[in-house]
């Protein structure tokens, strides 16, 4: 054994990705060093309350107990940065200008939050929300007497959304697009979920195109300003225009990189030393030809588990269909399969008794399922999608007709 | 602090102590037992902590919720005494517990 092999799995990110890795290298058995950097000051925490639960207690919830990684013999080293990766000495340097050797290197740096290149955008309350750190903040802010303007209607903006009008803020969300959730959801969705935002007072403006940001004596925002001129007034406004995956140190070491690490199916990169994982990637998906970015918890976890098993050297499991979930005020989301053009869209349920299913069909087999408050037709979407199974339907449209007769 | 034992995807049994309040994928999380994968973390929005519910405890957990048993139904290893185990919450009186958990989750 070389002193490189002895040396620690380094892995660099803390989020679900990393935080899930290392347990289950523990439950595969290995035995070595691991070493779990993380920029964050908080050990590994649940992402989904930031944007769902922000102003509830539930807001701060760990993946583990802390007395989780001394248990496991995890090295957890927090509020650091890897500045640079050598693969060639198979070592990372730290922002301390410290070297750490690494057996296996495992890239987990996931995503940040894209920003607005226009005029205002360094002003006092205008924030982002990827962070615990970013979601104390608006936590704080939440308040039925303040405005808040939400630019970009992806999921993170229309979930806060929901919470900000639950506790009674006036709300406004901005999208450049005709329709909210345009990169993400159907439009058959995007209509619907449109409704039940105004529905509870909301302001949805798409087509919105944001100039800047106007702030007040005090460096404080109080307006975004529209392409035509409008000033939308706010005393705090979130942006939320998705997010660009950190690949930064991955390419300056010269790992293949197209807009995220490349990987294949088993997480591997273009150096057989480093693996890649989560919103960091991209990704083989299903049959689909290019590879994709995923942006989900599930993706993430996923690939925490194949390359726990390629460090390992055991046979990396199978990938299962891709999906994710939302809460919006009383519905809850999930999604499963990928959305592709020339899909035909068939509802299942009435949008107005807040239970309905989406499904996109390629001829008689389904792709991908949008569901609300329909968990069976979204496990049943999810099982359909896997086993490539095909329908009628006629039938899967028809909500008397049960999901295991809708079988073609 | 009642203890739960689980038996494990490879048939080995593990008896842990879970903190009173917390649940059984609570329990399995903390302790970094394998087979509950948790993708959720315990909002019943997925079905990755399945567990089957041992001999009277079934009857004494009772049966799931609509919600809960609408995820359960379409899974490949569903059974009646199938239960998401972040909705089974541990207290002094489930001190003894018993589940077993599938070798395959989702």
């Amino acid at each position: 054994m070389s002193a490189a092999d002895e040396a620690p799995v380094v892995i660099v990110g803390a989020g679900h990705g990393g935080g899930t890795l290392v347990g289950t290298l523990r439950q595969l058995g290995y035995e070595g060093p691991v070493v779990l950097i993380g920029s964050e000051p908080d050990a590994p925490y649940h992402r989904p309350p930031l944007s769902k639960k922000f102003h509830a207690d539930e807001l701060e919830d760990p993946l583990r107990p802390l007395e989780f990684y001394e248990e496991q013999g995890i090295t957890l080293r927090l509020s650091e940065d890897v500045v640079a990766i050598d693969p060639e000495a198979r070592t990372v340097r730290l922002g301390d200008d410290t070297e750490l050797a690494y057996s296996t290197l495992v890239l987990a740096t996931g995503a940040e939050p894209r920003r607005l290149p226009v005029p205002g955008g360094d002003l006092d309350g205008v924030v982002v929300l990827r962070t615990l750190a970013d979601a104390r903040v608006l936590k704080d802010a939440v308040h039925p007497d303040k405005r808040l303007v939400i630019v970009g209607a992806g999921y993170v903006g229309l979930e806060v959304a929901a919470v900000a009008r639950s506790v009674g803020q006036q709300v406004t969300v901005l999208e450049r697009e005709d329709r909210v959730l345009a990169r993400v959801a159907s439009p058959e969705l995007s209509e619907i979920l449109t409704g039940h935002h105004v529905a509870q007072g909301t302001e949805v403006l798409t087509s919105a195109d944001v100039t800047g940001f106007a702030g007040d004596d005090d460096g404080h925002v109080r307006a975004v300003v529209l392409g035509d001129g409008r000033e939308i007034p706010c005393d705090l406004a979130l942006v939320g225009v998705g997010a660009i995956p950190r690949d930064e140190l991955a390419s300056a070491a010269g790992l293949t990189c197209d807009g995220g690490i490349v990987v294949d199916a088993a997480t591997r990169t273009s150096d057989p030393h480093v693996l890649a994982i989560g919103d960091v990637t991209r990704r083989p998906v299903g049959n689909v030809e290019e590879l994709v970015r995923m942006e989900s918890i599930p993706s993430a976890m996923e690939q925490a588990k194949q390359a726990a098993h390629v460090i390992v050297g055991k046979d990396v499991p199978a990938a299962d269909v891709p999906w994710f979930w939302s809460d919006q005020f009383d519905l809850k989301l999930k999604m499963a399969g990928l959305l592709r053009p020339g899909h035909a869209a068939v509802v299942r349920g009435d949008p107005t008794t807040g239970r309905f299913t989406v499904f996109h069909l390629d001829g008689d087999v389904i792709a991908a399922v949008e569901s609300a408050n329909a968990p069976k037709e979204f496990m049943a979407g999810k099982k359909y999608i896997r086993t490539r199974q095909r329908v009628d339907v006629t039938r899967l449209a028809d909500e008397a007709v049960g999901l295991k007769d809708v079988v073609a | 602090m009642p203890s739960v034992t689980y038996v494990l995807p490879d048939g080995s049994e593990q008896t842990i102590e879970v903190k009173s309040g917390l649940s059984v994928m609570d329990g399995s999380v903390a302790n970094n037992l394998p087979g509950i994968e948790a993708e959720c973390g315990g909002s019943c929005s997925c079905a990755t902590c399945h567990v089957y519910v041992e001999g009277e405890w079934a009857a004494h957990y009772g049966k799931a919720s609509e919600e809960e048993w609408e995820l359960l139904e379409f899974l490949d290893t569903v059974q009646e005494n199938s239960r998401l185990s972040c909705q089974l919450v541990v207290t002094d009186a489930e001190d003894g517990l018993k589940v077993t958990v599938p070798e395959e989750q989702g």
